[in-house]
């Protein structure tokens, strides 16, 4: 183990380090340090899981994760069923397996709305500046000025309560940080030389914007999502569990939780381990995340102990 | 710019920001499919008395009246209406369900910085070492644990196993109050037991929503103190051979708490976010509980009460970091960019 100043280019990496294409040399990097660190790879190998259940979890669940079975209601974990049944007689394991495809869908929707919008704005705030971005700032403003959660209830309960609706009002939600992320990058971008240069040379705004701004975003994005993946898949729940969300007899994960909330003292598995997946999950993404920015970290990077 | 002016402009800054978002909530209850009047007449109702109700909560006007309405009525009396459910004035049960809630928060919100600061500091000190390991994993769990499980999870294992902390409400036998605040008002009665009481019940929901916002504060923390132990600065006072003890609390410390103060300011929104789930969970009298319940209820004017309040709050506690910063760090010129 020594401390080294560069990254030195394995010789897997020297094969194809000839004339490469910058972001690819930045992607290459990236994973290499990536892979280094444990903690990572074990967040990628926890969202693996996550996202293998989210594709299959319905068809391989050992029990049917809705049909109600009165007879065998509330059975203590044992063999047949590892995480024991709920007030219906359900498997809890089965609806856990099958909840999952909620949670992703619900991340990435969520994700796929708010984040062009936080783009496409933010990036004409950073780059127009003057009165368009004072007004575009202005309406993040009001909607940063909620507790998010709240908002996300109104809108949620305006709509009528659904998995779809609390989505819908999440993406409403998220979108500002977006907003305020991109205009804070382009902001620092538009002020280096080299964007002065391509000015010079008579770029129009939007080549800056594409290639100079937005690759520029792309690292802090690229973070900001993994860990929004996690704090959207909580937000989700959290509406579902409010009564917001899922209605029942989906299995969403936090309605599970909030279903088995009346019979805490006689049946504690039924909630304990929904909410466990949840936290599980959003572990994984936490941990990936905190991987990705430090490998994007230049500073840390140096720094990465290899052998 | 003085710091009296740049406070008066940030307060005249509200004033647009509340305006939108009244204009955001007017917007919300306008997309409502529902006809509010018919689920708050009740299904009983007849034809006229729906009716009635819309022309007395003006929902028959278009958006900018009912605005107009609202800000009148908001300025000349400062009357925030009269909630659909409860039928008290909306300020009157923002004004009883307040003390509740703040209690709650501020605890939870000194409890986080007492041990979040001090995890994250060490966890940079000791780094790699088993300590900020342990810390480290505590922030995770902090982060990725849903609030709303990790509350019934205290609820199982303090008072359904353990039997340490009751699990609801905010005391058993009620006590006279006098400003709400039942920890003060419970001194003021002379009333010990009652203090032993609220103190009990207050532990375990200031405990889960401390754990919750602090699992931030020790990685924010963690990280600007890295971050500033291995600028030249904290070298030079190292190599100048004064003690550790001082290069860490009056070099390193000091411009190290900026961020996890930025942090704090825009955590006491999430906190009262936060809020509306734990006073579900623990049958919490408070602001909270009565936001959600005000939703289902689709109780217009306790909606917009509790917006505004919890937009002014989150705009209060931002204005209070921002001079909080120019008092640590005199290179903060008030109103414009530190250099």
């Amino acid at each position: 183990m020594r401390l080294v100043e560069r990254l030195p280019f394995g010789s897997r990496y020297r094969l194809f380090k000839r004339r490469l294409h910058p972001i690819t040399k930045e992607f290459g990097l990236t994973l290499y340090v990536l892979r280094k660190s444990k903690l990572a790879v074990l967040g990628a190998l926890v969202i693996s899981i996550f996202l293998f259940l989210a594709l299959f979890g319905a068809k391989l669940a050992p029990y049917d994760p809705i049909g109600v079975d009165i007879a065998n209601r509330f059975i203590t974990p044992c063999a047949e069923h590892p995480f024991g049944t709920d007030k219906m007689g359900r498997d809890v394991l089965s609806r856990m397996m099958s909840g999952a495809q909620y949670s992703v869908r619900a991340g990435l929707v969520v994700l796929a709305i708010s984040l062009p919008v936080g783009v496409i704005l933010g990036g004409i705030a950073g780059m127009y500046g003057g009165w368009v971005d004072e007004t575009i700032m202005r309406v993040t403003d009001v909607f940063l000025a909620f507790p998010s959660l709240i908002l996300a209830m109104a809108f949620s309960a305006a709509l009528g309560p659904s998995l779809f609706n609390a989505m819908m009002a999440l993406s409403v939600v998220w979108w500002p940080y977006y907003t305020r992320l991109i205009r804070g990058q382009a902001l620092s971008v538009r002020e280096t030389s080299y964007v002065e240069a391509a000015r010079s040379r008579g770029a129009s705004n939007w080549h800056i914007m594409i290639r100079h701004i937005l690759p520029n975003c792309f690292s802090a994005v690229l973070v900001t999502l993994t860990l929004d993946m996690g704090l959207i898949v909580i937000a989700t729940a959290a509406l579902s569990f409010l009564g917001f969300g899922a209605q029942p007899p989906t299995p969403e994960w936090g309605r599970m939780v909030s279903d088995g909330r009346i019979y805490l003292m006689q049946a504690w598995w039924v909630t304990v381990f929904p909410g466990m997946a949840i936290a599980f999950t959003v572990l994984g993404f936490n941990l990936l995340g905190d991987g990705i920015r430090d490998a994007l970290d230049p500073k840390l990077r140096r720094l990465t102990e290899v052998e | 710019m003085k710091l009296r002016t740049y406070i008066l402009r940030r307060l005249l800054l509200l004033i647009p920001v509340i305006m939108g978002v009244l204009v955001l909530v007017f917007i919300i209850s306008y997309i409502i499919p529902a006809d509010p009047a018919r689920a708050w007449a009740g299904p009983q109702a007849r034809e006229a008395q729906v009716e009635a109700l819309r022309e007395r909560y003006h929902l028959n006007d278009p958006v900018y009246m009912q605005i107009y309405y609202y800000l009148s009525k908001l300025i000349l009396h400062f009357d925030l209406g009269v909630s659909v459910t409860s039928g008290r004035p909306v300020l009157t049960d923002l004004q009883a369900f307040f003390p509740a809630t703040f209690e709650l928060a501020i605890f939870a919100f000194i409890l986080a910085i007492a041990i979040g600061i001090p995890l994250g500091v060490v966890s940079a000190l000791r780094r790699n070492k088993p300590t900020d390991h342990f810390s480290r994993f505590v922030a995770l769990g902090g982060v990725s644990t849903p609030l709303f499980w990790s509350a019934l999870l205290m609820q199982l294992l303090f008072y359904y196993k353990l039997g340490w902390f009751p699990a609801i409400g905010r005391l058993t036998v009620d006590i006279e109050r006098h400003t709400g605040f039942l920890l003060l008002d419970s001194l003021l009665n002379g009333n010990m037991a009652a203090l032993g009481d609220t103190a009990k019940h207050l532990v375990l929901p200031v405990v889960t929503l401390a754990f919750y916002s602090m699992g931030y504060l020790v990685r924010i923390t963690r990280a600007s103190m890295l971050e500033v132990l291995e600028s030249e600065y904290v070298t030079t006072a190292k190599s100048k051979g004064l003690p550790r003890r001082i290069v860490i609390y009056r070099h390193a410390l000091k411009n190290a708490i900026v961020p996890p103060l930025t942090l704090l300011g825009m955590s006491f929104g999430r906190l009262l976010g936060g809020t509306v789930l734990l006073e579900t969970i623990f049958a919490w009298p408070g602001m909270g509980r009565y936001a959600a319940g005000a939703i289902v209820q689709v109780d217009l004017p306790a909606i917009v009460g509790f917006t505004l309040v919890a937009a002014i709050v989150m705009i209060l506690s931002n204005l209070v970091v921002d001079i909080l910063y120019c008092i640590i760090d005199p290179r903060v010129r008030i109103g414009g960019r530190a250099r």
